[in-house]
């Protein structure tokens, strides 16, 4: 218990707790998201695309994150462009930027002069070198997450649920959905600090499935994934601190365990 | 009186195939006008155009200010599996008046339990769509085409999955439904379509208007292809070869 109060009075640690917190508020409700549109594979591929901008800034000495950042938004609007006007098949395009964005990356970090110490780091996460600049980013997009899907829920749901009634009622689709592509893929940049790239899409759909097993509306889908995903990446977290693992793995076991656990929970019910 | 929709000369392709060829249709407040036509002949491609889904390559629309679609799709395109109830589904359709930004009023959701009440579903609104038979679901996107109070209601195949026992009550209703709004109803089932509706369009390529809802030697020869025809009677089908040219 002294090692665990000792451990809070470390800021690195504080904020590697309140990056795990934050990111799950946000993976909670994006991630809701994207399961209920069947919009896995995209964000699977946003997610890769997005170290081609990381490898460029690095090469050219800008903050990685923001590289990634546009390159994920940029690839999300491709995405929704390509296959809504162009009419090149959806998993093709998605197929296409996947590994085209991580081929670029491949391609600058290794002309990169020297060591490029934080690739381990993009690639499996890195949350005990989250810095307040971080923390602020991530506070800033769960706000607009929160303040989004509660002023506009009815609107979103609509139109994810059934896009040509959302058209033919008038709705704004296609800003909707360039919108929240872009969200999305904001969402997924901030959280590869804590996840990195290969890890943090199943911190977006392990929590979203298992609140699907209990709850009936896309609302309480988002709320339950958020205390699911809150409950399992702080002790994933603390149990990769005390054995010393790497804890974008640990977080990844233990959201597994506890989906496993509401499945069984769901089952004898 | 002014025309609530207005097609006129339309042509219109669907992956470069020319599926729709001089097509006009006037759609008139209180009309009950059923579309046939053989799968593939265009009855969607109209549909979605009268819908503004998706833009013709020539000919004009032209819609009356006071036009209030209602739509029901075909329920086979819902994913079934998505995370949200009946009441939300219905709420969803108030957009067709609302702007995006506005949230359900009391009479909106008063309005939910009437029509939940209306088709036999009341006390159902936090039951997920998931957990809904075909029948059941294609029901809840009626009430979801109705919380609008249109006055057109566009009405996609609506007795694909609907019970026998419905059925007979959808028509009633439609016959109730039509003294408040026009009706447009596809569908490839034209025994069931010609007892029901005051006139019949044939769409196959082309468009035939039939200003009655008689089914006569005439609209068969339209259809220019083999129909299958499902009668009310005790007989569960009859199908009537047709010839096979274009």
């Amino acid at each position: 218990m002294n090692e665990l109060l000792e451990l809070f009075s470390f800021a690195f640690f504080r904020n590697a707790l309140l990056a795990a917190f934050l990111s799950s508020i946000i993976a909670g409700i994006v991630g809701s998201y994207i399961v209920a549109r069947r919009n896995v594979f995209i964000s699977s591929g946003i997610t890769h695309a997005s170290f081609g901008g990381m490898g460029i800034a690095y090469y050219l000495g800008f903050p990685p994150f923001l590289g990634a950042g546009i390159f994920a938004v940029l690839s999300a609007l491709g995405i929704e462009w390509s296959s809504s006007k162009a009419g090149i098949r959806e998993d093709s395009s998605i197929a296409i930027l996947w590994s085209l964005g991580m081929a670029i990356g491949i391609l600058f970090v290794f002309l990169t002069p020297g060591y490029t110490p934080n690739l381990m780091g993009f690639l499996f996460g890195d949350i005990l070198t989250v810095k307040m600049t971080d923390l602020i980013w991530l506070a800033a997009t769960a706000v607009v997450c929160i303040l989004l899907i509660s002023l506009y829920y009815q609107a979103i749901v609509t139109v994810a649920f059934d896009t040509d009634f959302a058209k033919v009622s008038g709705l704004p689709v296609q800003t909707i959905k360039y919108i929240s592509a872009a969200l999305v893929s904001i969402a997924i940049v901030l959280s590869i600090k804590v996840m990195g790239i290969i890890l943090v899409l199943s911190l977006f759909t392990i929590p979203a499935a298992a609140a699907n097993l209990f709850a009936k509306n896309l609302n309480k889908v988002m709320i339950g994934a958020v205390l699911i995903s809150v409950i399992g990446s702080m002790s994933g977290l603390l149990i990769a601190y005390f054995l010393d693992i790497p804890s974008g793995a640990t977080i990844i076991f233990t959201l597994t365990v506890l989906f496993v656990i509401l499945k069984i929970i769901k089952l004898i019910r | 009186m002014e025309p609530l929709i207005q097609l006129d000369n339309i042509r219109a392709a669907y992956d470069k195939n020319v599926v729709l060829n001089q097509v006009n249709l006037t759609v008139h407040a209180n009309d009950f006008i059923g579309i046939i036509g053989p799968n593939g002949g265009g009855k969607t491609t109209l549909l979605k155009i009268i819908l503004n889904l998706i833009q013709p390559l020539s000919g004009r629309i032209i819609k009356s200010d006071s036009v209030n679609i209602g739509y029901l799709p075909q329920v086979n395109t819902i994913d079934k599996q998505f995370p949200v109830t009946i009441k939300d589904v219905i709420l969803s359709g108030r957009f067709a008046t609302d702007k995006w930004w506005k949230r359900a009023n009391k009479e909106q959701l008063n309005r939910v339990d009437e029509l939940l009440e209306f088709i036999g579903l009341d006390r159902s609104h936090n039951v997920p769509i998931g957990e809904l038979s075909g029948g059941q679901m294609q029901r809840v996107f009626l009430c979801r085409a109705l919380i609008s109070k249109p006055n057109l209601l566009i009405l996609d195949e609506p007795n694909t999955y609907v019970d026998k026992t419905f059925e007979a009550n959808l028509y009633n209703l439609l016959g109730e439904l039509n003294e408040q709004m026009a009706i447009l109803l596809v569908s490839h089932d034209v025994g069931t379509i010609s007892s029901m509706v005051k006139t019949i369009a044939c769409v196959n390529g082309g468009l035939h208007y039939h200003p009655s809802n008689k089914i006569t030697n005439e609209i068969l020869q339209s259809y220019n292809c083999p129909i299958e025809l499902v009668s009310h009677g005790h007989v569960p089908h009859r199908v009537l070869k047709h010839h096979d040219h274009e």
